[in-house]
């Protein structure tokens, strides 16, 4: 593929003025609030009618085009845990053991089409999609493989094709979005026997479970599961027994994941903006200081000197003095040592003159 | 320069050749499986554990490791603790080769690494705390090529070049700086949105704060250590005085204590503002308080004793203690204590495979540090610009 240069800075320019502009989305965040596409579909889950048949299972291998799985009618796969794989894109699992009057209970997991999706806040290439629709698609065209969104979501949901050395893609259920756009129902909603799986508006299916646990409140834990688990999700669940106990997050907080994350963002044009002056301001402290204690050095040098000066030329002078005295003295010393001399000779002479 | 000295060049088949060069030969044999078979055929990741080896050691703590650059690029460039000189070039060296090598490690990892790019060319997703780092770790691995050039142009002897890129270096510092502070702080960020997976005595609020503070404690002991190895290795190249080098390492010590004392404080106000005092009484609380009294408190008593009576051998022995502290809280973040509430069959060990090559790119950074300090002035001042940098 050729990318442009201009395209190229293009990118780049896009990408600094997004990061630049995070903080702003997120001051503005506080006063407005998107309460997500109106009439977006979801998914109603009622593990309580949920009898572990996985019809779901092989429905989904079979709309998604996926090899179909070995043993779809072998029951001893709930004896372990399992989890969603690149092969098998839902997958059931069983909570708790038929035992007395009390039928066993399973649960169904699949991404759970997050309404503020971790996934699509993560990624670096901007690989997921939230859809008007609801479902999160996801892009493998541009996706490098970093698999930040397989490591980010909360629900473990999201596989990866480790398998695959050149076209290595992230796996995960996309809610039947083709079907969906054609009219046609999620392949699991339409394989569910029970009823344990339902397809419908958003709204009107936390309106269904909501009226569920009224009228069954001895059946259902008063809680819909994914209305506001992390800013809510499209996948919305109905259990008799605590979801802490069935695999997900308890007490999750209702702030989307990605604010967790959006925040720190904040910092960069904080420090793009600060750092340069403050940086230059330390340097040129630093600079100044040398400068003036080097100042302050030549100064003194300079002093030492000049006292070092004047002191020499007074002891130069001094020595000059003495050696002119000295001089003098040792001229008169030898004036007199020769008038002396020369009286010794002229007294001598006339001594021998007299003899 | 000796050349019967074990560092030096000339010799093909000495024992560190023979050693390096299995270890790059096996290493490379394993990358080629890799591509041909892909990840599942050289890693333990699954579809719970998406991160392994490569990304906890050779990105997390290769970044962390590689701080040393930035660390003493800033204190003498910026705040003029010229005596410290002498260790700049050096852990330039040793940054720009320890990001180069998260880079290699990086390019393994990636399910399509050829489009490493494509965040910047093709469709930018700046939400992303991994954007951030990717831009950064781009441009922070250019500058300190760039602050690396000028040993390679006196060797060379391009002097016009050499004198370009020198009037350069207070730019080239503080966009350095700039860089650092946001990558290192941003790959604690990334963790910002595992509140559920990360344990709550590693996840926090300020978990950026943390790895920041930390970059910089990593950043001086890899300094001291790395001196003393280099001074070791290539004794016949340094040209600073034994009393010089001591006092640069006591020096180091009394920045690495603060650092440390500072990294400490915030830890436990981070355990404190997040009320998970009760964690300590668990096993995880156990292992957190091993990593934090035994990597970041006493590394910092030591570090300050080392400093008080110029015990340059208990000072270069804490700086290793350190190191091997860093690499532990990287990895307690990236791998051991994150899903920590997953069952213990479905935690990630990584592969051997995974270990051979991690140990195959830290052997390709050292032949490399190796090979550059024996011909370029890294070590020692190149004899036309002595005092000129």
């Amino acid at each position: 593929m050729s990318i442009s240069r201009r395209k190229f800075l293009g990118g780049l320019a896009a990408g600094a003025g997004a990061l630049g502009a995070s903080g702003k989305a997120r001051a503005g965040g506080g006063v407005h609030s998107f309460p997500g596409y109106p009439g977006r579909y979801g998914m109603l889950h009622d593990t309580t009618l949920c009898v572990g048949c996985r019809s779901c299972e092989v429905a989904c291998n079979h709309v998604n085009e996926l090899p179909p799985l070995a043993a779809p009618h072998d029951m001893t796969v709930f004896d372990k845990p399992r989890h969603t794989t690149d092969k098998q894109l839902t997958v059931v699992n069983r909570y708790r053991e038929a035992n007395g009057g009390k039928p066993a209970v399973y649960r169904k997991q699949q991404c759970m089409h997050c309404n503020e999706p971790c996934c699509a806040s993560v990624c670096f290439v901007k690989a997921f999609t939230k859809t008007p629709e609801g479902p999160v698609l996801y892009d493998p065209s541009v996706c490098v493989g970093c698999r930040y969104c397989v490591m980010a979501c909360p629900y473990y949901a999201l596989s990866y094709e480790y398998d695959e050395p050149w076209t290595p893609r992230v796996m995960r259920c996309t809610m039947c979005y083709d079907r969906i756009k054609v009219g046609k129902v999620p392949g699991c909603a339409e394989a569910c026997p029970t009823g344990a799986v339902t397809f419908g508006r958003r709204e009107e299916l936390i309106k269904v479970a909501r009226d569920r646990i009224e009228k069954h409140p001895d059946r259902y834990i008063d809680h819909v599961f994914g209305e506001h688990e992390f800013g809510g999700t499209s996948w919305l669940m109905l259990a008799g027994m605590p979801f802490g106990e069935l695999g997900l997050p308890e007490n999750a907080s209702h702030t989307p994941i990605p604010e967790f994350g959006a925040g720190f963002l904040g910092v960069v044009p904080l420090v793009l903006s600060i750092y340069p002056g403050l940086l230059l301001g330390i340097y040129a402290f630093t600079q100044r200081k040398q400068k003036l204690s080097q100042k302050e050095l030549n100064t003194a040098v300079a002093e030492a000197m000049a006292r070092a000066d004047e002191e020499t030329k007074q002891k130069l002078a001094a020595a000059l003095e003495k050696a002119k005295k000295d001089k003098d003295k040792a001229i008169q010393a030898a004036v007199k040592k020769a008038l002396a001399d020369e009286e010794k000779k002229r007294a001598a002479a006339e001594s021998g003159d007299k003899k | 320069m000796s050349q019967t000295s074990p560092a030096a060049p000339g010799r093909l088949l000495s024992p560190f050749n023979l050693i390096a060069g299995a270890l790059l030969v096996l290493g490379g044999v394993i990358v080629l499986i890799r591509f041909v078979n892909g990840l599942g055929a050289t890693t333990n990741l699954t579809h719970l554990n998406p991160w392994g080896l490569w990304i906890g050691f050779d990105v997390m703590t290769g970044v962390a490791l590689a701080a040393g650059g930035y660390v003493t690029s800033t204190a003498v460039y910026i705040f003029g603790m010229k005596e410290y000189k002498p260790i700049v070039r050096p852990a330039i060296l040793t940054g720009f080769l320890g990001y180069f090598l998260v880079v290699v490690g990086l390019i393994v990892d990636l399910g399509r690494p050829w489009r490493l790019p494509y965040p910047f060319v093709v469709q930018p997703g700046p939400t992303s705390a991994l954007f951030e780092i990717a831009l950064c770790v781009a441009l922070y691995l250019t500058t300190l090529f760039v602050e690396f050039t000028p040993a390679a142009f006196e060797w060379l002897g391009w002097k016009r070049w050499r004198r370009v890129v020198g009037a350069m270096t207070i730019a080239l510092t503080i966009f350095g700086l700039i860089l650092s502070t946001l990558h290192q702080s941003t790959l604690g960020a990334m963790y910002l949105v595992t509140p559920t997976k990360l344990h709550p005595l590693w996840y926090s609020a300020h978990i950026p704060v943390h790895f920041f503070v930390s970059s910089v404690v990593a950043g001086l002991s890899m300094v001291i250590f790395e001196g003393m190895l280099s001074h070791r290795a290539f004794h016949h190249q340094v040209e600073i005085s034994t009393e010089q080098f001591d006092r640069i390492t006591v020096g180091l010590a009394k920045a690495a204590s603060i650092a440390l004392a500072v990294y400490f404080a915030i830890k436990v106000m981070g355990v404190a503002l997040d009320d998970d005092w009760h964690y300590l009484a668990t096993g995880w609380g156990a292992w957190f308080l091993v990593e934090m009294l035994g990597f970041v408190l006493l590394p910092c008593i030591l570090f300050a004793v080392g400093f008080r009576e110029r015990r340059t051998t208990l000072i270069r022995v804490t700086a290793l203690w350190t190191v091997i502290g860093i690499i532990l809280n990287r990895l307690n973040v990236s791998i051991i204590a994150f899903n920590w509430q997953l069952p213990s069959e479905l935690r990630y060990v990584p592969h051997w495979m995974e270990i051979a090559v991690t140990v195959s790119i830290v052997t390709f950074g050292v032949v490399m540090f190796r090979w550059i300090a024996n011909r370029m002035p890294i070590l020692h001042e190149h004899p036309e610009w002595r005092g000129k940098h």
